[in-house]
């Protein structure tokens, strides 16, 4: 394995030797493809095209002038095709899989956001796609499993362990050993084995290209502070790669901090986690005194996971990157605050970040320039939230 | 009792010895520890060794099993459910050696032994005589601390060889090699199959081309007539998901016996 799979200590290859000849070719398939001008031009054409890329930066000025911040901007991946970034990574992926001759594309989703962007990628391109979903998650989230199936995917109901997406992603990884030699595991987010968080993030690395440049344009500065919310971490990756060589730009990943960290019912694998091994990677996990994988909670789907990518854990040891975690409550309100300043229904997952918003001030000053990341529509989101308003 | 001097390692390589010298294949029997309850796992383990079980690879419950089929994942989930812990594990693996003088090993996954730290677990290990682990997450390429924690106690991490395992990978790991390797005989997860995988054989010839070490073949092994056509093949043959599979089947009273009894075919369908 390339030295590159690790971050310090973290990442790597934790799994089944069946897989780990899979795990190379698809190394060396990405790192061929990423220099063939014929395959990026393609990519940057479905961004373009089917995409809808560059997604819009909206100047969020009465959301800035209720949480007390000079300028609060929002990068807009919820305008992105499908309602959320996770198609820039599901679009890249189905390429690659379509460009090392695998046509049986697996998948697992948590919210379902991108299981629907695998399902879109695979119709535009011909693939067939299967689908792993915890039984907990389809019923939380089923506008999407319902979207799935008319994008042409199959859903498999995963009732196993929290039946949530660390479910699903085994069930997901158990299909692909049992099916290796014909099938594309396209995996969600900035998570597993290497090279996944490497890939993810590269073909997330768009959002934060374009936020960079958005910015030095609208505003003729860098923000001061650039803000996602953190579940595998792919949006969050895919922005800070944008601004990790500005040493100014202070960056925060903020967690779902469920019922509150001292509950123990959370998904903030950085901030309430131990090091440990999840998925194929080493990285922070949630678990138990003997090892254990620990049940989260979050009232979002897509954030609750016991674990997190392997970079994110070496950005928080080299204080790059500062990670807290905001509570479903602080969600909620952070949820109804943006849609009620600037007409715009955050999904639940940044509507975590949203929340951070009045803590950064708190943490960095009224004078600060903010870049959300504003991963998803909220569309998905509107049962949960009209039972937990009720 | 003298064998509290002898070393797991010593036992694993006498288990395949004994079984060769009595030209039949060498039986590794796979029990998750907790499973169905606390209580049963000592007779159960105690029936398997009755039945002429060679080595005995103590499953160590985890939440996440993802190389395993459906029935390992229920007797985890079970035993999780059950408070099984990986003291516990170990605890029942130093009994059966202190008391059967048997080959024993872990099987489990990275993370529990990872938490417990590995220097921490070599010296339990030791402590117990058991002769080391077989961890189906963590390949070659991510063993170097843990190799590093049990080799100065002579503790064996046997590795699992697949038939997507290609030659060159073969001939550059398998130098390394130590106890006896362990070739998977499917493409896929654990679980009881109809037949054997179609690459099994291939599988253990490639491997022989690399290594004198014992060679068992495991997953998917279910019945008398797979042993059996292994005769010739390999040298040893493991089995989990079929022994779970019986003793989840058995009534209450009947189980120990029920394994005993399965484990015997087994064994007696191994001899040329
Ligand atoms: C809108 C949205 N944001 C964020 C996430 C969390 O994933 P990640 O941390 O990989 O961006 C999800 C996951 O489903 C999502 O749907």
């Amino acid at each position: 394995m390339s030295t590159t799979g690790r971050y310090g200590r973290f990442g790597g290859q934790y799994l089944p030797e069946t897989l780990m000849p899979a795990v190379g070719e698809l190394e060396r398939a990405f790192d061929d493809a990423r220099r063939d001008e014929a395959f990026t031009q393609e990519f940057d054409r479905l961004l373009r095209e089917w995409v809808g890329r560059p997604t819009p930066l909206t100047d969020a000025s009465r959301l800035a002038r209720e949480v007390g911040l000079r300028r609060v901007t929002l990068k807009r991946e919820d305008l992105a095709h499908t309602g959320a970034h996770k198609i820039n990574n599901a679009l890249g992926q189905a390429l690659l899989a379509k460009r090392m001759g695998k046509h049986r594309i697996v998948a697992e989703t948590g919210a379902g956001q991108h299981g629907v962007a695998a399902a879109a990628a695979c119709a535009l391109l011909g693939l067939e796609c299967i689908v792993y979903m915890g039984t907990e998650d389809v019923r939380r989230q089923h506008p999407n499993v319902f979207r799935m199936k008319l994008l042409g995917a199959e859903v498999r109901e995963v009732d196993a362990g929290s039946r949530t997406l660390k479910d699903a992603i085994n069930e997901a990884i158990r299909d692909w050993v049992t099916n290796v030699r014909t099938t594309y595991y396209l995996l969600g987010s900035v998570v597993g084995p290497h090279p996944y968080p490497a890939m993810v993030r590269d073909f997330q690395s768009v959002i934060g290209r374009e936020a960079r440049a958005q910015h030095v344009e609208r505003v003729g500065k860098l923000p001061d502070v650039v803000v996602a919310c953190v579940g595998g971490g792919s949006n969050a990756m895919g922005i800070f790669s944008g601004f990790i060589a500005d040493r100014d730009v202070k960056l925060r990943g903020v967690e779902a901090g469920g019922l509150g960290i001292e509950s123990g019912k959370h998904a903030a694998s950085i901030v309430g986690g131990r090091e440990g091994v999840l998925h194929g990677a080493r990285s922070l996990v949630l678990q138990t005194d003997d090892g254990q994988i620990r049940e989260t909670h979050s009232v979002s789907a897509g954030l609750d996971y016991p674990g997190v990518g392997p970079e994110h854990a070496y950005l928080h040891e080299t204080g790059r990157v500062r990670y807290v975690s905001r509570t479903d409550v602080e969600a909620l309100e952070g949820f109804q605050l943006l849609s009620r300043t600037e007409g715009i229904i955050p999904a639940l997952e940044p509507a975590h970040a949203i929340a951070d918003l009045p803590h950064i001030r708190d943490d960095h000053g009224a004078d600060t320039d903010v870049l959300v990341c504003l991963s998803g529509r909220g569309d998905k989101d509107l049962d949960t939230v009209m039972e937990r308003l009720a | 009792m003298a064998t509290l001097t002898v070393d797991g390692k010593v036992r694993l390589e006498r288990a395949f010895a004994k079984a060769r010298a009595e030209r039949r294949l060498a039986v590794v029997v796979y029990l998750t520890v907790g499973y169905p309850d606390r209580d049963a796992t000592a007779p159960l383990l105690r029936a398997a060794l009755d039945g002429g079980t060679d080595i005995v690879e103590l499953g160590v419950p985890f939440s996440d099993p993802l190389a395993d089929g459906s029935t390992v994942q229920r007797a985890s989930e079970t035993a999780l459910r059950n408070g099984v812990t990986l003291d516990d594990c170990i605890r029942e693996g130093a009994d059966l050696v202190r008391e059967r003088d048997a080959a024993v090993q872990l099987m489990g996954y990275t993370n529990p032994f990872y938490r417990r730290g590995y220097e921490r677990l070599a010296s339990d290990l030791r402590a117990a005589g058991i002769a080391g682990v077989i961890v189906p997450d963590m390949p070659a390429e991510e063993s170097a601390e843990l190799d590093r924690s049990f080799a100065p106690s002579g503790l064996v991490r046997v590795d699992l060889y697949a038939p997507t395992t290609p030659d060159e990978r073969l001939a550059r790991l398998l130098p390394s090699a130590r106890g006896f390797v362990y070739c998977v005989s499917l493409t896929g997860v654990t679980g009881a199959r109809d037949r054997l995988g179609p690459d099994v054989g291939d599988l253990v010839a490639r491997v022989r081309r690399h290594t004198t070490l014992p060679v068992a073949v495991g997953f998917g092994i279910a019945t008398p007539t797979h042993v059996a056509a292994l005769r010739g093949v390999a040298d040893g043959v493991a089995v989990g998901s079929a022994v779970l599979d019986v003793i989840g089947r058995a009534a209450v009273p009947d189980r120990a016996t029920a394994l005993r009894d399965f484990v015997r075919s087994l064994v007696e369908a191994g001899r040329s």
